[in-house]
């Protein structure tokens, strides 16, 4: 690493990070390093196992006498303390950020229980008992439009809590014109960037004052500082909001942390106490946030060489349970740019918002980007291959040209800086896209599969506050006044001994700004970066702050260093004033550098920078007139090109755009289906680079997680809105085996609108690669439609031909639920010697049921036709005690009976139904044959799903064996298809 | 035989970072939060607590292990290292920590701790270790922020320089 | 994520530990290594009530080698059989294997008998234990027995180790000269459990065996003819079928079908590869 002081400029150089040491040592302080109050006590939640259902009662009494526990807090509570959460849109709907009458997916909160520590508190949590009436839930959001599909809010009267249509220029014309239309249907799965620190947050409550004060690892935006205080009826200035120095990733998803402000607000103001809160992973996978999933048609008007008149967007986006702000910001925050890196005049979208039994939906690093381009990408290979075309030349084609920018697209961005050509020409050749085509056409030859992917994306940066209020009509908006903007901050000071001190409300979560913000400072002040100090974690009672500030939408080197780069500026001017009567120059003559300010006419003639910066403390009698003080420069800034939407709903809602252009090759296993990725490199243009190692480190870590996106993560739910990702054995995070270097290119067009010529850059690879791999995938095998992410056992499906027949078809062979529901089934059957009317009396006495139940401590009757049981439940040394409700049914006296079933217990519920029938083999002898149907719900079935098909057979099978047994003895045939397979094919030695 | 019954709080004597400590837990606590809210000893950083992440991973008698995963009484008499005890001295990086620095192998650092602990011992333990064992023992760890990329670059940096360190010293 | 309350009993001797497990009985369960119990205990699918911990008991930290046979203590951890220094000549199936179990810093940890008590169908030792016709060695206070894996698994995560019973070791065989043996694995990560894994033994005598985990409740295996044989490939369908593979968040049924055929037949043929 090179760190030459005398070079003329610590931007654009790759300094060691200031950050790093605490960090390196274990010294660094995350939320839950931090001191807290004697006293504080601590929470668990109570989280909701079904998809959907109606909270009958809670009782907290058992809870509430548990070792150490100080309160017991529920949806009532909150209520009584706070009001419902701001909506994005205008809906007659409530948000809460706790279940009041219903929960409405799996995780979220019922209750909170605080204890002394978070081991009672769980003791305690186990003894919360939540009685639910189930309801149908709906997981997919197609199916939530449907005019059946269980509704989720009443007050809405259907899921759908939004719709709106745009038009731009001509596209009813351009389709009606165009040679060719050209369309693709794409589902784009759910997950998340999941950082590896979860969420805390730490509360306390001031009666006196009527004030919070909070401590969370939240990264911004600071609009939501508004909604929580509004929800907890303070005014602004009541409520506290700190953040911690450290904070373990986030990737957007600690915006997600802050309806856990206002549970944990709440609790503090019950239990007098302040408390604190650590998320596990159970509950972050399962309940912080994720990114939308979204349903799409797009369809492009295209000519005969591949140029695209018009795009048709046809989006459905599934927000989860609530409509949680800033949402439904993922569908709007690409407005501008839903032409992605192409010229097109003409544009029509659709875009419905609909609520399903799913975690509710919030940021997360790509912020919409992935959910449009892929589609958008996808297209264009389909364009390229409907058409005959080179796929790089039909993107090529489309580009934005370079003389146009800025370039006003037709919703209305202005894409500031670029040579999208030229960028592309450069990493076709510096990347080896021929050489790679090279591999292709040499692997094909030997038969084997290797494709080639491409895409191409403008990388949105720095958020337009009033994008997200293009989801209101021009008439609402009207009402509501315009938003715009993107207010950033930074404060420098200087303290008596003339040593600068910088401030921002950045937020950092691991992008290293303050080394950057040192380089910054440091090349205008003529000072080493190690001499300066950065700050930037926030303090709302303290700092300077806006709506915009916090760490998203790739703001910091483009507006928070500009920020900084201005008040630098500012201070700097005054300085040199002073400067000049100090060493009795023109102040234009004065120039910094070195730690000292000099009169460039004479470099002999100089101060140091502390003598000058240090007077308007000791001597400010001595500052020239026209220099108030030295002490403290805050600046805020907010880009003039960011307006609110026009009346004709065209948006800028973003003020920077990068450029991407990524390529890849990929070879697919013919014999396991797995994917390889040859080579994968990516281009970006993200105007001036100001640190060059961090801006590698942020494509390198996008790339990474949208590698994860692509091939192993998805958060996955069952059609009854069970949550199966539960664990991360389960939510696939790609490890050092997995990912690839890329090769990282990079070509800089500064951008015009921001102070250092910067543009965002964290973000794009989330946006590019999950569709530059899938078209190399698609190029590999031949598919058309691809879904991600694209496991090796999805790739199999699309190259699967015929496969070969058993000659025994074993019985227990069954097709699972669409979705990967946990729906377990299966059957057996056992001989008892007992006659058919003898069985049948068993099946029916509560005594027999007592003997023959696996675990029970006791059946009751409730009528002829339906017994409760109390069991305990398990497989090894998972064992959890259940309530279960047996019933019988379309009784068939002697031949055949229906049983159903459910359990709720600790670790989950589950309910099914089975079909036994009695089958006289004469000699008094029976054989029993029964099939089960079941679904289970909770916890187990989030964390534990490995366990459960096996756990069921082994439970149920024992039921019958036990039946056998009590009988009077026989033998199960049912688990012999194996030894008998065995003895066919003369095994089993 | 000891016996330690759900109600009590016992003292647990071990070795941590060169120290002999005791500390007082119930017999269910987790070695993480022993050393971190009990010790106060807060480097070593929580991330999943069923053993995936990684992050949590401690040495025990040489071996990286995963402290979320130890009951913190299993700990009695052992010799742990954690990411406290790699510094030379206070203000000076150990060759591997200073690794990472150089070769921007850590963003926001939660996950670090581990993955330096496991590449500790791994140096120690084959000190020629291959780039594939590298990536293998790396393997056990998941890190959000980097690509991993770095992580490997700077390993490997650390052991050409611990390498050339034992030469000068031999 | 913290564990519900329980006893921990920290055994010094064999004889401790039985008598506590005898004691305790049901709400007993032993802990050694930890590296799957104490997921469960922290999610609080498991609540014992009472641990029994065998790690000092030095009877149980033994690595012998004898009657054709390792034997592998109950406290001894996955990396001490992997760096013990004759087991890939005595069993090099399982030297293959050990890295594939877990990640370094599990096998740290865990012990080899841990793995083989939690019985997770996808599990590679429990699959080398059947595949090498292995036996467990079971006691309690009173009387000690010796199963073959097929008894010992009784289904997922199910074994035959009764209340107050535990396992005292494991005993590998070791495979007469000529004999070759190979392993292969598929599984999303590295590191993950198997969505298919294949054991295979190639016998002097020419015949082969093929042992498969992930698919079924508990490992399988089949004995087959070398794959030039006209039978081989209806076999290993047929084999294929019978275990009732189905569709999960990671996999396809058929798709472990495939898996079993494709990589079935290469462990076979590897396997025949190494038989010297």
């Amino acid at each position: 690493m090179t760190i030459n002081p005398s070079a003329d400029r610590w931007i654009g150089r790759s300094v060691p990070r200031v950050e790093d040491p605490a960090l390196l040592t274990g010294r660094a302080r995350f939320v839950d390093d931090i001191a807290t109050s004697v006293g504080t006590l601590e929470a668990v939640i109570v989280r909701s196992p079904h998809g959907h259902a109606t909270i009958c009662s809670i009782d907290v009494s058992q809870a509430l006498k548990s070792e150490g526990v100080a309160a017991v807090v529920t949806g009532e509570d909150v209520k009584r303390f706070t009001r419902s959460m701001t909506v994005g849109v205008k809906a007659d709907v409530e948000c809460w950020p706790i279940a009041t009458d219903r929960v409405r997916y799996v995780g979220e909160p019922v209750a909170i229980v605080i204890a002394a520590d978070r081991y009672l508190a769980e003791d305690a949590a186990d003894k919360v008992a939540v009685d639910y009436e189930v309801l149908p839930a709906v997981v997919e959001p197609v199916a939530a439009l449907q005019s059946d599909a269980p509704v989720l809010h009443p007050s809405l009267g259907s899921n759908l809590i939004n719709e709106r249509r745009f038009s731009y220029g001509d596209p009813d014309g351009a389709f009606a014109s165009a040679a060719h239309r050209i369309s693709i249907d794409v589902a784009y799965p759910r997950n998340s960037c999941t950082p590896i620190e979860t969420y805390g947050v730490v509360a306390s409550y001031e009666p006196g004052e009527d004030a919070y004060d909070i401590l969370a690892n939240f990264q911004g935006p600071f609009s939501i500082h508004a909604v929580v205080a509004r929800a907890l009826k303070v005014p602004g200035n009541r409520m506290r909001l700190r953040t911690p120095p450290s904070s373990g990733g986030s990737y957007g998803i600690k915006q997600g942390v802050f309806p856990y402000m206002i549970l944990m607000s709440v609790a503090a103001r019950i239990a007098g106490r302040p408390v604190k809160w650590i998320e596990d992973r159970l509950e972050h996978l399962a309940a912080s946030v994720s990114a939308t999933n979204r349903v799409t048609r797009l369809e492009a008007a295209v000519e005969l060489d591949g140029r695209i008149r018009a795009l048709d967007w046809d989006q459905i986006e599934d927000c989860g349970a609530h409509l949680r702000a800033p949402e439904p910001a993922t569908l709007y925050r690409m407005h501008g740019n839903m032409t992605g890196a192409y010229a097109i005049d003409n544009l029509s979208i659709r875009n419905r918002v609909v609520l399903t039994n799913k975690t509710p939906t919030g940021l997360n690093r790509g912020f919409g980007g992935p959910q449009i381009y892929f589609p958008l990408e996808r297209l264009m290979q389909r364009i390229a291959r409907q058409l005959g075309l080179d796929p790089l030349e039909v993107i090529r084609r489309n580009l934005v040209p370079a003389a146009s920018f800025p370039y006003r697209t037709a919703s209305g961005a202005l894409l500031d800086s670029g040579d999208y050509q030229s960028a592309l020409d450069r990493a076709v050749l510096e990347g080896g896209l021929d050489e790679l085509k090279r591999r292709r056409d040499e692997a094909r030859a030997e038969g084997r599969l290797y494709g080639i992917g491409l895409a191409a994306v403008v990388e949105p940066s720095v958020s337009n506050m009033g994008y997200i209020t293009t989801v209101l009509t021009p008439e609402q908006r009207e009402k509501a006044g315009p938003k715009n903007g993107a207010q950033a901050t930074a404060t420098i000071s200087i303290d008596p001994l003339g040593a600068v001190s910088v401030k921002v409300a950045s937020v950092p979560q691991g992008q290293g700004h303050r080394t950057v913000l040192s380089q910054v400072v440091a090349d205008t002040l003529g000072l080493d970066p190690t001499a300066i100090t950065v700050v930037a974690d926030v303090d709302t009672g303290r700092d300077a702050w806006s709506i915009a500030s916090g760490n998203y939408s790739s703001r910091f080197a483009p507006a928070v260093a500009g920020a900084a780069k201005l008040a630098a500026d500012r201070l700097r001017a005054k300085l040199g004033e002073v400067a000049a009567g100090q060493l009795n120059v023109q102040s234009d003559d004065v120039d910094f550098g070195q730690g000292r300010a000099f009169a460039r006419s004479n470099p002999d003639n100089s101060v140091s920078f502390a003598r000058v910066a240090a007077a308007a403390h000791w001597a400010p009698g001595t500052l020239p007139d026209s220099v108030d003080q030295t002490i403290r420069e805050t600046v805020f800034w907010t880009p003039e090109q960011l307006q609110a939407p026009s009346a004709a709903d065209e948006v800028n809602s973003s003020l920077c755009h990068g450029f991407i252009f990524d390529f890849c090759g990929v070879e697919i296993d013919r014999d396991t289906s797995e994917v390889r990725i040859d080579r994968y490199v990516t281009m970006h243009d993200c105007g001036t680079i100001l640190h060059p190692a961090m801006v590698d480190g942020q494509v390198r870590g996008g790339f990474a997680q949208a590698l994860g996106a692509a091939l192993l993560e998805e958060f996955v739910y069952g059609a009854d809105g069970s949550f199966l990702s539960g664990t991360l054995a389960d939510y696939l995070i790609p490890t050092v085996m997995e990912v690839p270097d890329p090769i990282i290119l990079h070509y800089e067009s500064p951008s015009p609108f921001t102070p250092l010529g910067a543009k965002g850059v964290g973000e794009g690879n989330c946006m590019s690669t999950p569709a530059c791999i899938a078209n190399a995938v698609a190029d590999a095998i031949g598919a058309n439609d691809i879904v991600l992410p694209l496991s090796s056992s999805r790739i199999a499906g699309l190259l699967a031909g015929d496969e070969p027949q058993p000659k025994v078809k074993p019985k227990q062979v069954e097709d699972t639920a669409p979705g990967g529901q946990r729906k377990l089934t299966g059957g057996g059957s056992a001989e008892v010697a007992a006659s058919r009317k003898e069985v049948w009396r068993m099946l029916l006495d509560p005594a027999t049921l007592e003997a023959i139940i696996p675990g029970s401590h006791g059946v009751e009757k409730v009528s002829e036709t339906h017994f409760t049981a109390d069991v305990t439940l398990g497989v090894g040394p998972v064992k959890g005690r259940y309530k279960a409700d047996i019933q019988l049914s379309d009784l068939d006296e002697p031949n055949a009976v229906t049983l159903s079933g459910k359990t709720v217990g600790a670790l989950g519920s589950g309910e099914g139904s089975g079909r036994v029938t009695l089958e006289d083999l004469g000699g008094g002898r029976t054989r029993i044959s029964y099939s089960y149907e079941a679904g289970i719900g909770g916890k187990v079935a989030s964390v534990g799903g490995r366990l459960l098909d096996g756990a069921a057979r082994v439970v149920i099978g024992q039921f019958f064996k036990a039946l056998a047994n009590h009988a009077g003895g026989g033998k199960v045939p049912g688990a012999g298809v194996f030894a008998r397979l065995k003895a066919l094919i003369g095994g089993g030695r | 035989m000891p016996k330690l019954s759900r109600e009590g709080r016992y003292a647990i004597g071990f070795r941590l970072n060169g120290q002999e400590v005791t500390a007082h837990a119930p017999g269910r606590m987790l070695l993480t939060d022993l050393l971190r809210h009990v010790l106060g000893e807060t480097g070593t950083h929580v991330g999943c607590e069923h053993g995936v992440c990684g992050a949590c991973t401690v040495q025990v008698d040489g071996e990286p292990v995963r402290a979320c995963l130890m009951l913190a009484a299993q700990a009695e008499g052992a010799d742990i290292r954690t990411v406290e005890g790699l510094e030379p001295a206070a203000g000076e990086l150990s060759p591997l920590q200073a690794a990472f620095r150089e070769h921007f192998a850590l963003q926001c650092g939660f996950c670090t701790a581990g993955i330096l602990m496991s590449l500790d011992a791994l140096l120690a333990r084959i000190p020629d270790a291959s780039e594939d064992a590298i990536r293998e023992h790396l393997s056990g760890h998941l890190c959000r922020c980097t690509g991993y990329a770095p992580i490997v670059k700077a390993a490997l940096a650390a052991q050409a320089q611990l390498k050339e360190e034992e030469a000068a010293n031999a | 994520m913290k564990p519900a309350p329980f006893d921990y009993v920290r055994a010094d001797a064999l004889g401790e530990a039985l008598e506590a497990l005898h004691e305790a009985g049901d709400e007993a369960r032993v802990i050694s290594g930890g590296q799957s119990l104490v997921p469960m205990l922290n999610m609080r699918l498991a609540r014992p009530s009472v641990l029994v911990d065998i790690t000092r008991v030095s009877e149980l930290k033994r690595i012998e080698q004898r009657k054709g046979q390792v034997f592998v203590g109950a406290a001894v951890r996955q990396v001490e059989l992997e760096r013990w220094a004759p087991l890939a000549g005595l069993l090099p199936m399982i030297a293959a294997m050990m890295p594939w179990v877990g990640h370094a810093q599990t096998r740290s940890r865990g012990t080899v008998c841990g793995s083989l008590a939690h019985a997770d169908p996808s599990a590679e030792l429990p699959l080398a234990l059947l595949a090498l016709g292995g036996e467990m060695h079971l006691r309690n206070r009173r009387k000690k027995r010796v199963l073959p894996a097929s008894a010992f698994f009784m289904g997922m995560m199910a074994t035959a180790v009764e209340p107050g019973e535990m396992i005292e070791a494991v005993a590998f065989p070791t495979h007469p000269m000529g004999t070759g043996t190979a392993f292969r694995e598929i599984a999303r990560r590295h590191g993950d459990f198997a969505i298919v894994a294949c054991a295979a033994i190639a016998r002097p005598d020419g015949t082969n065996r093929l042992a498969v985990g992930g698919v079924a409740d508990t490992p399988q295996a089949i004995d087959l003819p070398d794959p030039s044989d006209a039978g081989f490939e209806d076999a290993l369908n047929e084999f294929a079928w019978s275990l009732g593979a189905r569709d999960d968040l990671h996999a396809s049924a058929r798709y472990r079908r495939d898996l079993v055929r494709s990589l079935g037949r290469q462990t076979v043929k590897e396997a025949i590869a190494c038989r010297s």
